[in-house]
């Protein structure tokens, strides 16, 4: 007991303190790129050509970060240095198209309407469902409830049934012997609800879009409130996301 | 490496032993050295090989080099001599053979495999149902729509026998899966998994891809796994294509490796502690565990040491500050780590728990050829750094973490002697790590090879095997996850124990759905 107590004192308080938007991760995490189009050589197509799961498009330059596994290749492969990947975590949104980052100050997640803010803001319950996730992002969405992350501090529990969830959070590119079972504990959950895609799998099918026996993502029919992409997402790059959800965190000012 | 056989006739079955082509971790042979036995020969062959000390490590089907010629591979480690014996069969038109499971329990996954995916009848298999492909769930699943086909649970009869269906959505966040209990009141008469569920079709998207989309294809195969898996790769298209990594990468990727296993074995000590109700367990070991996962982000930028490495070396190295700072983050990492262990492994409760729980008896674990810390729970003294050194590891010996009460306890153990251990040796390898080149440049692979290449994942033994075409090209590419081996260990282990003990059994195993179901 008193070597319990003893070690508790010595382990201290280790969660991060504030809002996850303020805290910043050293380099070399690989967040979010910023792109310079006018760098681009007329012709060249290194960075789309490096690109292991096609995120890249050119005229105009163009990422997809639903598709994007910031393995930095394109960074590597470019030789005017268009593309360069930077340390900034908040990378979630709530409209696939905002995916789609060109040149341009980056978009992020803006806050459910106000009656779903009145009804979950408190306290959001999310039911998670792995669809031929590699537990990459289960993993991290894990890490969330750590002590460090510590997620239900801002009132968001993940929870054992669909029936007590406000909504799903969906990873993996979902399989063809998972579709079924997703769509069932997408139906069971009450609604109002929300659906979150954690991870490129989920987003665009990740390292496997094009693989016989999933899907590419989500299948269309299923409505998806907050995209957070990532290979897999970094807890703060979650824990940031919900929060705008939420209304929590606003903004896009960088991390101070 | 086909001479290295007449060098010690009979030390592994005298008939056997003039069949099978040796050859090592990571060196390729010429595909013309196989020779190809008859069914009954290679059951036999097989058999001897594994009752002499060998174990089965892969059995998968060859990608045809002529038309109409079907080839079955056996790859079978004999780890008390390093070595690695090939065996391959040429199947007959009915394309069906007599069982190895019968004989040898180790292959019964194997199997189902071949019968699934290539229609390759193992005849007299005792549970030929299927492994992934779900007829109900999925009836546009690719091809083998016939075999495809529903398949009843085993199940226990009695009047007091009740079943009890868990998954695929379980509750907490985890992988799908189905696991089907026989119960009798509240002990465990049978367990059967049902897995499947995650399967993407990572093998033949693997063929199909370009290079780069195949390193994040073996990164995500168990994406805990990702540095076991992505080493995988690489060794076996470094051994194709001629490459010799410089040291400095080896010591890299040898760093990365520890790093991740250190983090899993942590994460799941917190976990085992979470499932009997020790709080503080949880929540410390839960915290150090992300401190291993930062430490591999601040090597390479991602936190389950993602793109990291590729063919030829890594992209990632350490600049001496960075040395230093890991060093002083190991150093506080493991003060707090000891603290934690010492307090867990002395609370009754934990020791209650775990120990005689989910005993997986040394005889059942050799039979059924599990691998890594489950096998070592169980003492079977197997470890591929060991006995199949590659990279660091012929320069750098980790001693092997041996108990040999096979229970919760033991499998617990075995996971905090291996943390221990491999501090020491990122200890060692980041003060003495040697300013090289990071990587070489790649070069074409060379054509008719075939190559083995093992490396020993957090949870075990993870293979990839590779044979090239004619024309240099990969031809055939076989993943096997340590998960592969060992799912059947768990339903083994819950006989006997109560319901109410699966969720710390199943922790205490921490097997890959996704590796398994690819």
């Amino acid at each position: 007991m008193w070597r319990l107590l003893r070690a508790r004192l010595r382990q201290g308080h280790q969660t991060t303190r504030g809002l996850p938007d303020r805290v910043a991760l050293p380099p070399p995490f690989r967040g979010r790129p910023t792109l310079e189009a006018s760098r681009c050589r007329d012709g060249c197509r290194a960075c789309e050509q490096a690109c292991p799961t096609n995120a890249i498009t050119r005229a105009p330059l163009q990422i997809d970060l639903g598709a994007c596994l910031f393995c930095t290749l394109c960074q590597e492969a470019c030789p005017e240095q268009a593309i360069v990947y930077g340390t900034d975590h908040r990378l979630a949104v709530r409209a696939r198209a905002h995916l789609l980052v060109s040149e341009g100050e980056a978009r992020l997640a803006g806050a459910l309407d106000r009656t779903m803010q009145r009804v979950l803001g408190h306290s959001l319950k999310l039911r998670q469902v792995s669809a031929g996730g590699c537990s990459g992002c289960e993993a991290e969405l894990t890490a969330t409830g750590n002590v460090v992350f510590d997620l239900s501090r801002f009132g968001i529990q993940f929870v054992a049934s669909p029936r007590h969830a406000d909504g799903l959070v969906i990873t993996g590119p979902v399989t063809r012997n998972m579709e079924r079972a997703l769509r069932e504990t997408y139906a069971a959950v009450p609604a109002p609800k929300i659906v979150v895609a954690v991870g490129a799998c989920a987003i665009r099918g990740g390292p496997f879009a094009g693989a016989a026996a999933s899907h590419d993502g989500i299948p269309e029919d299923i409505p998806v409130d907050l995209y957070v992409p990532g290979c897999p997402p970094h807890p703060l790059t979650i824990l940031d996301g919900l929060l705008r959800l939420l209304g929590r965190v606003e903004g896009s000012a960088p991390s101070s | 490496m086909a001479e290295l056989m007449g060098q010690n006739p009979g030390s592994m079955g005298s008939e056997s032993a003039r069949h099978v082509v040796w050859s090592k971790n990571g060196v390729p042979l010429e595909r013309d050295e196989l020779s190809r036995l008859p069914p009954l020969s290679f059951q036999r062959a097989c058999s001897e090989l594994c009752a002499s000390g060998g174990r089965l490590s892969a059995l998968c089907a060859l990608p045809a080099r002529s038309p109409g010629v079907s080839e079955v591979l056996a790859v079978l480690a004999d780890d008390a001599r390093s070595r690695i014996g090939l065996l391959c069969m040429e199947l007959p038109q009915t394309r069906s053979y007599p069982a190895l499971t019968t004989a040898l329990p180790q292959a019964q996954a194997f199997e189902r495999e071949l019968f699934e995916e290539h229609g390759i009848h193992p005849l007299g298999h005792p549970w030929l149902k299927p492994l992934r492909l779900h007829a109900d769930l999925a009836p546009q699943s690719e091809g083998a729509g016939a075999r495809a086909r529903p398949h009843p649970f085993f199940e226990v009869a009695g009047p007091s026998i009740h079943e009890v269906a868990v998954g695929p959505v379980h509750a907490g966040i985890i992988e799908p899966g189905h696991f089907r209990f026989q119960c009798h009141g509240e002990i465990v008469r049978h367990l059967e998994i049902q897995l499947g569920y995650q399967h993407r079709g990572a093998a033949s998207l693997f063929l199909q891809s370009s290079p780069a989309r195949r390193l994040v294809v073996a990164e995500s195969i168990a994406g805990d796994t990702a540095v076991g898996h992505a080493l995988a790769y690489c060794k076996a298209i470094e051994a194709l294509a001629g490459l010799e990594v410089p040291l400095y990468a080896q010591a890299v990727r040898g760093i990365a490796l520890e790093l991740e296993r250190v983090a899993n074995h942590v994460g799941d000590l917190g976990a085992l502690c979470n499932d009997v109700g020790y709080l503080p367990g949880a929540s410390w070991f839960g915290r150090l565990r992300g401190e291993f996962l930062n430490l591999l982000m601040e090597l390479c930028g991602n936190r389950f040491g993602r793109s990291l490495l590729k063919p030829g070396g890594v992209r990632f190295g350490f600049t001496s500050e960075k040395r230093k700072a890991f060093l002083e983050r190991l150093a506080s990492a493991e003060d707090d780590l000891k603290e934690i262990a010492e307090l867990a492994f002395d609370t009754p409760a934990i020791c209650s728990r775990f120990e005689h729980t989910g005993v997986v008896t040394h005889e059942v674990a050799q039979a059924l050829g599990l691998v890594g810390p489950c096998a070592r729970a169980s003492a079977c003294d197997r470890d591929v750094r060991r006995d199949h050194p590659f990279g660091i590891y012929r320069f750098v010996h980790i001693p092997v973490a041996l108990v040999d009460s096979g229970d919760v306890m033991a499998r617990a153990l075995v996971r905090w002697l291996e943390t221990q251990r491999s501090i020491t040796f990122l200890r060692e390898q980041l003060t003495e790590l040697p300013e090289v080149a990071l990587s070489v440049d790649s070069a074409p692979l060379r054509p008719e090879r075939i190559v083995v290449s093992m490396v020993e994942g957090w949870r075990g033994e993870v293979l990839h095997l590779a044979t090239t075409s004619r024309e240099g090209a990969l031809a055939g590419y076989k993943i096997v996850d340590p998960s592969f081996h060992n799912w059947f260990g768990l339903a083994i282990a819950l006989r006997g124990n109560q319901i109410s003990d699966f969720p710390l059994c199943n922790k205490s195993f921490n097997l890959s759905y996704a590796g398994h179901d690819l």
